[in-house]
């Protein structure tokens, strides 16, 4: 029946947090909390951290000197400027096709279009190798069509252009998915508001799609070209690993480390690991910005 | 219809002219698609039809073979129990939990994607091989890890690793946890909660990354080519056995057995494109 | 239906509660109870720490400081499942990959009843929430209403000590929240469980509840009954919250607050020459077109017809705007641009204070916005 009347303490003092708790309430939630946190801690630091720090370790075992061995072999400098430049003509050409393909995803309906993005999945579930296979049946020199583009010069399989056709293979699907969420996001009343006070499609695409795909794009082109750089199945069958021409940085780990070299096939390694793993980072800072939690 | 006497210039109406642009972007990503993705699987189809069924039949019998099939299979099926279980609980903690670190653990898991699997493959050389960190334990309790199909089971896990990860946290970020809330209010406890709602909720993200899991790890070559020791007939899953026909010039052999593969591969994806539509579909109630 | 509870004491009582979200206080020492058999509302506006205080009820969150009885018994540490409370949500939270039954029974299943005991059950509350034909059919097939009234009927299952609702209606169609509200009237009438309802909505908090706790900021401005609550708050915020009030600025003369060469009685309670504002209920202002002696004179800036009243604008001679709620037949002559004589009945005084107060009442002052 009382009415309270306002009290404004001068300064609150309230009692430090979990203060008065019964000990065995505070110890089960602190249990229960820790106990996932270090499953969790501990899953992915013994399966991914450790094994990483360990091969860094041991690339720089004997200093530089690992590294600058394994580039003195023959045809390791070319292999690693070669999966370099494949890698980042790979990411130019499916950003602008994968893009393109997500946007038709999303924003059209045609007869068909469930086929095209179970098609888009298809390099997700191929083993690689299995597309060296295809690709060498397809364009092999015994094969109807390889056997006609020899005929003009243009070679496929033991060449660099069928290292291409592998990698713009294997990371389709990583930039059509990447940019695809992000298409979808974008509302669609956005675009109708541009065109209604009187925008063309390419302009409202321009300044007003474009600019929010921007980081999505962004990660998806990183991603397909971390991915490529360390494309190894589909690789090995299609080059014939040809040193100075065809043998890409992958290949080139694998026979050092073949060739019980493990020091200078971790140095590489440490190398492009350092590359991957820059590329990771920002890509994080890219969709995480975009994207607050997610993985 | 226009009023008499008004003048009538024949223009393309913009509608056409827009549909032909927006025909063409479907016609350009269906050809590149065409190109690149289904022009190969017709090629290796043709290939290895080209053989002859009773030789793909007596291919597919082989001791090797079945053993290689084998060996795949025994490795995938670790892989999804192990990276589907502790997937989960990585999940939930990236998902629900708030510490410092979080951030890095989740770039932890999104790591093995960025990687090649022959560095994979030369992390577990650095780590079992002769010199490694944990080699002398090894070795003075008799257990073979390198060369054998422990690390080959090692090295699978860790490429599969982001698989489940990366689909079920958006799914238990979108589904919240109001439910499980609920749950407490009505008396559950964690497990009971975990199981009838949390788990309910999550199932076609889980099972999306599972296939996805499942097919990586039947596909994978690199590293396991690099600690497998390529023993014939006891460490070379079914895509070494590929890699071996090919540099052995049995060319036959390898287009049967990589057929099989890309059909196995057809069938996950499959399941693969169900799963995530029905994911798809629960996050959009 | 639910047995009556032997209340072996207060089935709510909550003391000193804080609660600190890393730097920032969202409750601040909270102290009231909740009468057996009543509706308790949290009234108050977004952030003023009401779902809070219900969570931590609840054991949904922990009290940073601060204790909280039920039915006698301290419940400050007990987990959420020991506490036995029934809690609505505001979006529902129905287990979207369960029917109705399911839902309803889940209480039930989870302390391991008996299937038929389950299934009788059941049945009792979806008759109870009027929806018997609805048992195998999925939460996405419901609408918003019939989802509330599942998850009612899944809170009420397990017959808990207490009902603790968030914002039920807040998700809902105005229509529907309307039918709602007075449907949770009845089914309280009929069940008598002790209900604490967090709301920001004062019209439900006024139709509804028994008493009203008023919070802002992490504080309780006042607890009393409705009436109370309307008729004599007990801060500028509680006047300015509940119900729509004009605040006209003045200083306070011999127990009067004045403003220009008018005053309206109610400031006793304050300082002589003190700054002060009078909280003027729109009811309380009569308006005639004669000039009485020693009514305060203004003109008519704006009418606007709700029907059967008016809302009447005038603006005061020093230029402080005032409304009225005139029902139609009594409007007489007043026009548009007309001068009137404006008479105040009652008003509740405060001192001119805080910054926060002070934009508060600017906005119940502004030209009121069209319901």
């Amino acid at each position: 029946m009382s009415t309270q009347t306002l009290e404004r303490p001068a300064a609150p003092p309230p009692a430090p947090p979990g203060a008065g708790r019964r000990p065995s309430v505070a110890i089960r939630s602190a249990l229960a909390r820790w106990g996932l946190r270090g499953t969790a801690l501990l899953y992915l630091g013994l399966i991914v951290a450790l094994p990483t720090v360990a091969v860094i370790t041991r690339g720089f075992q004997d200093g530089l000197q690992s590294l600058r061995d394994a580039l003195n072999a023959p045809g390791a400098r070319e292999a690693i400027v070669l999966t370099l430049v494949l890698a980042a003509v790979t990411a130019i050409i499916n950003v602008i096709f994968g893009t393109l393909i997500a946007y038709v995803l999303v924003r059209y309906e045609f007869p068909g279009r469930a086929w095209l993005s179970t098609i888009v999945d298809i390099p997700f579930a191929i083993p690689t190798l299995v597309t060296g296979v295809m690709l060498r049946a397809l364009y092999g020199p015994s094969s109807l069509i390889g056997g006609f583009l020899e005929g003009h010069g243009i070679h496929v399989i033991f060449a660099q252009l069928g290292i291409l056709l592998a990698l713009l293979f294997v990371t389709l699907p990583l930039v059509v998915r990447t940019v695809q969420p992000v298409l979808l996001e974008i509302d669609e009343a956005e675009e109708e508001a541009a065109r209604v006070l009187g925008a063309t499609r390419w302009y409202t695409f321009r300044r007003v799609v474009l600019p929010k795909l921007r980081s999505g794009i962004a990660a998806g082109g990183l991603l397909a070209f971390a991915r490529a750089i360390g494309e190894f199945g589909a690789v090995v069958i299609v080059s014939g690993n040809i040193i100075g021409k065809t043998l890409t940085a992958p290949v080139l780990i694998f026979q050092l480390a073949s060739q019980f070299q493990p020091n200078q096939a971790a140095a590489v390694a440490t190398l492009l690991f350092a590359i991957s793993f820059v590329l990771v980072l920002v890509t994080e800072r890219l969709v995480g910005a975009r994207n607050k939690d997610a993985v | 219809m226009s009023a008499p006497g008004e003048l009538r210039v024949p223009v393309l109406p913009s509608g056409t002219r827009r549909r032909l642009v927006h025909g063409g972007f479907i016609a350009i990503a269906l050809l590149y698609v065409g190109i690149l993705v289904i022009a190969p699987l017709i090629g290796i189809a043709w290939a290895a039809f080209q053989v002859g069924w009773s030789t793909i039949v007596s291919t597919l019998k082989q001791p090797d073979v079945l053993h290689a099939f084998y060996l795949t299979g025994v490795i995938t099926v670790i892989t999804v129990i192990v990276t589907s279980i502790f997937g989960v609980i990585v999940a939930l903690v990236i998902a629900r939990d708030r510490f410092p670190g979080r951030a890095l653990m989740s770039a932890a898991v999104d790591l093995p994607l960025a990687v090649s699997p022959v560095i994979v493959g030369l992390m577990a050389v650095v780590l079992f091989g002769l010199g490694g960190w944990f080699e002398p334990w090894f070795t003075s309790h008799g257990i073979r890890i390198l060369f054998a199909v422990p690390s080959m089971v090692l090295v699978t896990i860790f490429i599969c690793i982001p698989f489940v990860i990366r689909e079920v946290v958006p799914v238990l970020q979108e589904v919240g946890v109001t439910e499980e809330e609920a749950a407490r209010t009505l008396g559950a406890s964690s497990m009971q909660t975990f199981f009838r709602v949390t788990l309910k909720n999550i199932r076609w993200g889980l099972l999306y990354g599972i296939a996805l899991t499942t097919a990586r790890s039947i596909g994978e070559i690199g590293a396991v080519l690099i600690v497998s020791g390529q023993l014939t007939g006891q460490t070379e899953t079914a895509t070494l056995f590929v890699l071996r026909a090919f540099d052995q010039f049995q060319d036959d052999q390898g287009y049967i057995v990589a057929l099989t593969l890309a059909l196995v591969s057809i069938v996950l994806l499959v399941l693969i494109e169900v799963f995530k539509r029905r994911q798809e579909r629960t996050q959009r109630t | 239906m639910t047995a009556a509870h032997q209340m072996t004491g207060t089935p709510i009582r909550v003391e000193n509660l804080w609660k600190r979200f890393g730097g920032f206080e969202a409750v601040k020492d909270v102290t009231f109870t909740a009468e057996a058999g009543s509706i308790t509302a949290l009234l108050g506006p977004s952030g003023s720490g009401k779902s809070t205080v219900l969570r931590m009820i609840a054991g949904l969150e922990e009290p940073t400081a601060g204790r909280i009885w039920m039915e006698g018994e301290e419940h400050t540490f007990k987990t959420v499942q020991e506490r036995r409370v029934g809690f609505v949500f505001q979006h529902f939270a129905l287990f979207r990959h369960m029917t109705v039954a399911q839902n309803v029974a889940f209480g039930l299943s989870v302390r391991k009843q008996p299937k038929s005991q389950q299934r009788a059950r059941v049945q009792d509350l979806l008759e109870l929430v009027q929806l018997t034909g609805f048992r195998d059919r999925y939460p996405d097939q419901l609408s918003g209403g019939q989802r509330q009234r599942v998850a009612l009927a899944r809170a009420l299952a397990p017959q808990p000590k207490v009902l603790l609702l968030d914002e039920p209606f807040g998700a809902l169609d105005a229509r529907v929240r309307q039918e709602l509200r007075r449907w949770l009237d009845d089914l309280h009438q009929e069940l008598g469980v002790t209900s604490l309802l967090v709301t920001h909505d004062q019209d439900e908090a006024l139709e509804l509840a028994n008493r009203i706790v008023v919070m802002h900021e992490g504080r309780v401005e006042q607890v009393g009954s409705p009436d109370e609550v309307y008729d004599e708050p007990a801060t500028p915020f509680v006047a300015g919250f509940v119900g729509s009030s004009s605040v006209l600025h003045g200083h306070v003369v011999d127990g009067h607050v004045q403003f220009g060469d008018h005053r309206v009685p109610g400031a006793g309670h304050l300082a002589e020459g003190e700054p002060a504002r009078a909280f003027i209920r729109p009811h309380d202002v009569r308006v005639t077109t004669t000039p009485l002696g020693g009514s305060l004179p203004a003109s008519v800036e704006r009418i606007v017809n709700l029907g059967w009243l008016s809302r009447v604008v005038l603006r005061l001679p020093d230029d402080q705007v005032l409304t009225a709620e005139i029902p139609n037949d009594e409007l007489g002559g007043v026009e548009v641009g007309s001068s009137v004589s404006v008479d105040l009945r009652r008003a509740k005084a405060f001192p001119s204070a805080a910054v926060e107060d002070v934009e508060l009442a600017t906005e119940m002052t502004a030209t009121p916005a069209v319901p």
